[in-house]
């Protein structure tokens, strides 16, 4: 046989160094938590953490800091990977930080959430990581049956269980569109492998009708992932249903993978089509920040109203891939980052004022709160202020650099735009300020949640003022590690 | 010969095809769809496609389609309630099925214009083996997404245990230590009653 003849090479394992720890340790875990009580179930945790946190050194110290190909192509391992692995390490290492005292009052403390929690870290690296259309697919689908899972956990719930139904129906109709764009990219390109692509596509002119038609299934797939408009009916609902510590992963850590899915087929693969995929994008951004931002005052829960944020939030990030200058793509990833700080720092809030058979998701549960806690209203203030886009916060500086990106490259009626919507989108976070400060509180209990919640929830507003008073580091971080643009 | 093979099967894919969609009782349908199966399977065999060609009789066949009889045996499908609606939701059917033939018809209409590209792939050698190429092809260059499918199907089954394995209160089971364990003083009680006097 001739294929099996040819000289096949041991592929080098050191640059996936990290997902194989992560997917050994997760086997591990999967063994000792059959045979952990209920009382030590803070032993799963603490391996989960563990493993966290091996993975961040294997990716600090194994993997090569230069751009590496591995496993026949398919997997790249580049700064941006190293980057935004590290980044991803940390944000679910605090999303199960916080979602532990949550999990615990409601009897959902077990294994599965962390175990779970962990497979959807590895499939969040497998997209960031992928370099084939082959991978990108599995990563995909790792990360979506991992949440899909965590939003019906809450059993008995439901509520819990119709937005999982929802999301596992949507998310399978979105998977299948992307699943036919990449067959037909395929037939286009005579390849899944993204460099080949991307050679492939050169050649090709941007209004190849096959293409386009590729194309718009691929981008019906990342927009349901990212949750953008009119993709975005899951977003709200799943939002509200699922228990808060899943709204947690899905609002942060899985933007992340979102964000990777998006920079790696639409950037790397199909970078030289950028001006057709960028029209397409502009309606998706115009639509997410306009619905997003107007239909999020109509809300009186809050989950449904980050959720509707988040969509806001997604139509700022689309801008900066559409403009289509490497300073817009830095942009974009410098407002994903900063987005999941933010919303991590504002669902964790949502978890800290949650008690035993009471979930704090409505606005009026923040009514009065400077009351009850003058820090974590203000911890509150700060998130708000942020997301907001008031200056010193970080939110100002990524919405800024996002806007930057976008008059620089001759599109500032979509800049003016995106303002008019963010100073619409500031009431609804002024009115939680509002709530806080100015009205009498409806409960007087002391808040609840542990010393390491409190100690980590604090750590992550004084991050937020932090890059916001010193944005030139994080700045700079991508300005280093971005090394395609279209 | 092979063009007559070709066209028997499928005829008789067909035949099962339609037989899936109008026979009454589901479980004849899911005979039917057995048929195509086997029928489709025979067709990949022509095109040398082996491998593929067992792992679905295998598979689909000789797994999925088993479960699905037990479901659908189980479930007592009410024929008359699904037809209920027939008269209200024919004319819709019909204007789908029209356009859907009219795309199909398109379709072929616009491969006959031109024909070249449709060349049949030149046929492999009788030493040739499907199975032993898509082995050495799926453990070297596909060995890393190969084991991410596999990583995915661990979530599936931590994910499904996790959703539906629970301790319901109340549930009645048997404990066979218990039983085996069981001795006369559990089960027997020895109750003194005066005789009675026979009539």
């Amino acid at each position: 046989m001739t294929v099996a003849e040819s000289a096949f090479l041991i592929p080098d394992f050191a640059p996936a160094a990290a997902e194989i720890v992560v997917l050994f340790m997760a086997c591990v875990v999967l063994v000792v938590d059959l045979f952990v009580s209920d009382r030590h179930r803070w032993i799963t945790y603490g391996l989960c953490l563990l493993t966290l946190l091996m993975a961040a050194m294997a990716t600090a110290m194994y993997v090569p800091r230069e751009t590496v190909l591995t496993f026949s192509g398919t997997f790249v391992s580049d700064p941006l990977a190293r980057v935004l692995k590290l980044f991803t390490y940390s944000v679910t290492a605090v999303v199960f930080l916080y979602s532990k005292d949550y999990l615990r009052e409601r009897a959902l403390f077990r294994g599965e959430y962390y175990l779970l929690g962990l497979f959807a870290t590895l499939g969040i690296m497998v997209l960031i990581s992928a370099h084939s259309m082959l991978t990108v697919y599995l990563g995909l689908e790792l990360l979506s049956l991992s949440l899909y899972a965590m939003v019906a956990f809450s059993r008995d719930d439901p509520v819990a269980a119709e937005s999982a139904m929802k999301y596992f129906i949507l998310g399978a109709i979105a998977s299948g569109c992307f699943l036919f764009g990449t067959s037909i990219l395929y037939g286009v390109t005579g390849s899944l492998d993204l460099a080949e692509i991307r050679r492939a596509v050169a050649t090709l002119d941007g209004l190849n009708i096959h293409l386009l038609f590729a194309l718009s299934f691929i981008l019906v797939g990342i927009g349901f992932k990212f949750g953008a408009v009119p993709f975005h009916m899951w977003v709200p609902d799943v939002y509200q249903g699922a228990p808060t510590s899943v709204t947690l992963f899905i609002g942060s850590a899985a933007k992340i993978g979102s964000l990777a899915l998006l920079m790696r087929v639409l950037v790397e693969g199909l970078g030289g089509v950028q001006q057709s995929w960028g029209d397409m994008l502009l309606v998706l951004c115009i639509l997410s920040m306009g619905i997003g931002n107007i239909v999020a005052i109509a809300q009186t829960n809050l989950k449904r109203m980050l959720g509707y944020s988040t969509i806001s939030h997604v139509g700022f990030i689309l801008m900066g891939f559409l403009v289509g200058t490497r300073q817009g793509i830095e942009a974009a990833l410098y407002y994903t980052v900063a987005y999941v700080i933010m919303a991590a720092a504002a669902f964790g809030m949502i978890l800290l004022l949650s008690r035993r058979g009471f979930e704090a998701d409505e606005l009026d549960d923040f009514r009065g709160l400077n009351a009850r806690s003058r820090w974590f209203a203000g911890v509150m203030l700060v998130v708000m202020f942020s997301m907001a886009g008031v200056p010193p916060f970080l939110g100002f500086w990524a919405k800024l650099a996002v806007l930057g990106a976008a008059v620089d490259a001759g599109l500032t009626w979509l800049a003016v735009t995106g303002v008019i919507f963010s100073v619409i989108g500031a009431f609804y976070y002024l009115r939680i300020i509002k709530l806080m400060y100015f009205e009498e509180p409806s409960d007087t209990l002391s808040l609840g949640g542990g010393s390491d919640l409190k100690l980590v929830l604090s750590l992550n507003a004084a991050l937020i003022v932090f890059l916001g008073v010193f944005p030139e580091g994080l700045i700079s971080i991508f300005n280093q590690i971005v090394t395609t643009a279209p | 010969m092979e063009a007559v093979i070709f066209y028997v099967f499928g005829a008789a894919l067909i035949a099962a095809g339609v037989g899936v969609v109008t026979s009454r009782n589901p479980v004849h349908s899911a005979m039917f769809l057995v048929l195509a199966f086997v029928t489709s399977a025979f067709l990949w065999m022509l095109l040398e496609a082996e491998f593929l060609a067992i792992v679905l009789v295998l598979v689909y066949v000789g797994a999925v389609m088993v479960l699905f009889l037990f479901v659908v045996m189980m479930l007592d499908v009410k024929i008359e309630q699904a037809r209920a609606g027939f008269t209200r939701y024919a004319p819709l059917g019909i204007a789908v099925v029209l356009i859907i033939v009219a795309q199909l018809g398109y379709v072929v209409w616009a491969r006959t214009q031109e024909m070249s590209f449709l060349q049949a792939p030149p046929r492999a050698d009788a030493g040739f083996s499907n199975t032993e190429l898509l082995g050495s092809q799926l453990y070297t260059d596909y060995a890393y997404p190969f084991e991410l499918a596999a990583v995915i199907l661990l979530v599936a089954i931590v994910a499904a245990i996790a959703l539906t394995m629970r301790k319901r209160p109340g549930l009645k089971v048997q404990d066979v230590a218990k039983q085996v364990q069981v001795r006369r003083e559990d089960r027997v009680r020895l109750v003194s009653m005066d005789a009675e006097k026979g009539e």
